[in-house]
């Protein structure tokens, strides 16, 4: 048993840590650990609103994009904007990464720059939730086989 | 006393003057939910109590400054600090700082403000409205425990300056042992606020 536990440890931390050398959680992420306690989800329920917000915001600069007519990029720009600062306080990097970018050809209003942008944020986040998902059941998975989740230590 | 004061702290006629850690009641007001749920955990990590809105309009209408009597006469609702996003729509944290202090009811209440951009001029003008504080986000519990530490220090501040007893001198050595201000004491006490404020942010602007 100890053996699988260990095991389990170890691949965690290796997956743990990759995903802050991918550049795709940074120390925010750590500081929502920081926040929870044994037994807690916090970090769990905190991704969960991150990911509904996601996937409303994405649906406002989808909509505003799909325009017809002229886009109002003030419309898109406030909605990347809060997709900005909610992944920001998640430590999703890469997202945040994305959303200074969009934000910026908002501001220029760039039709084609805010599209591609769109597709990648999307793609982002998508893929920011596949990894977690697949991070809490290794958490998940060490508990079970009667171990404790190790604190990752990036630095 | 009235609505909102920020501490009362009985004084016994004879007796010593403890500051134990009291539990602060915050209202915290953003309208984005994942901040919301971050500072909540935050603040209830440091020990207070936690009521969140979503809109300055929410917190308006939470301490009664909206029109409406009710809420504001309930002591159980009363308010220790306002922690709130700037960027919101319909009134910014700016504008709900500026409603605070100018209420005689809730003036006192200290108000920190956060915001994610990292803006000087909007730092000042909130610092000069009468904010308490700045953070940027996101926003970690490092920031909070400091916030938390600076408001209890004024507060003990504030009780001593309220009390009328004959042990002042004994309980002024209580209370400066026991709160652990980074700024020195003696001098703050006699500052207006105002330039007490003007200072913080000249410190503040050395670390941004």
């Amino acid at each position: 048993m100890d053996a699988i536990v260990a095991q389990l440890q170890r691949q965690y931390r290796d997956y743990t840590i990759s995903l802050y050398q991918q550049g795709i959680l940074d120390d925010q992420f750590t500081e929502l650990k920081k926040m929870q306690d044994d037994g807690s989800d916090f970090v769990a329920e905190v991704l969960s609103l991150f990911f509904e917000d996601c996937v409303r915001l994405i649906g406002n600069m989808a909509r505003a994009l799909d325009q017809t007519g002229t886009v109002d990029f003030s419309i898109v720009g406030a909605s990347v904007h809060q997709l900005k600062g909610s992944s920001s306080s998640v430590g999703a990097k890469r997202v945040k990464g994305l959303c200074v970018t969009f934000k910026e050809f908002c501001d220029t209003q760039n039709y084609e720059g805010c599209v591609r942008c769109l597709q990648q944020v999307d793609i982002e986040y998508k893929t920011l939730k596949t990894k977690l998902q697949d991070m809490f059941n290794l958490e998940k998975q060490i508990v079970q086989a009667g171990g404790k989740v190790p604190q990752v230590d990036i630095n | 006393m009235a609505v909102g004061e920020v501490m009362r702290m009985e004084v016994p006629a004879g007796g010593d003057l403890t500051v134990t850690s009291p539990e602060l009641h915050v209202l915290a007001v953003d309208d984005s939910i994942v901040d919301r749920k971050v500072i909540e955990r935050l603040l209830r990590i440091s020990s207070c109590k936690v009521t969140t809105v979503e809109s300055g309009a929410r917190a308006l209408q939470y301490l009664g400054l909206d029109g409406d009597k009710g809420v504001s006469n309930l002591k159980d609702l009363k308010v220790n600090l306002i922690v709130t996003d700037y960027s919101m729509p319909g009134l910014t944290g700016y504008d709900l700082l500026k409603k605070i202090k100018e209420s005689s009811a809730f003036r006192e209440i200290p108000v920190v403000i956060m915001s994610s951009e990292n803006i000087l001029p909007r730092i000042e003008q909130c610092l000069k409205e009468g904010a308490e504080d700045f953070l940027l986000k996101p926003v970690k519990l490092a920031d909070v425990k400091r916030i938390k530490q600076l408001i209890l220090s004024n507060e003990a501040e504030e009780c001593k300056n309220l009390s009328h007893s004959n042990k002042r001198k004994l309980e002024e050595e209580d209370i400066d042992s026991s709160s652990s201000s980074s700024h020195d004491d003696s001098s703050v006490k006699d500052i207006p606020s105002s330039k007490r404020i003007k200072s913080e942010s000249e410190n503040r602007s050395s670390l941004l």
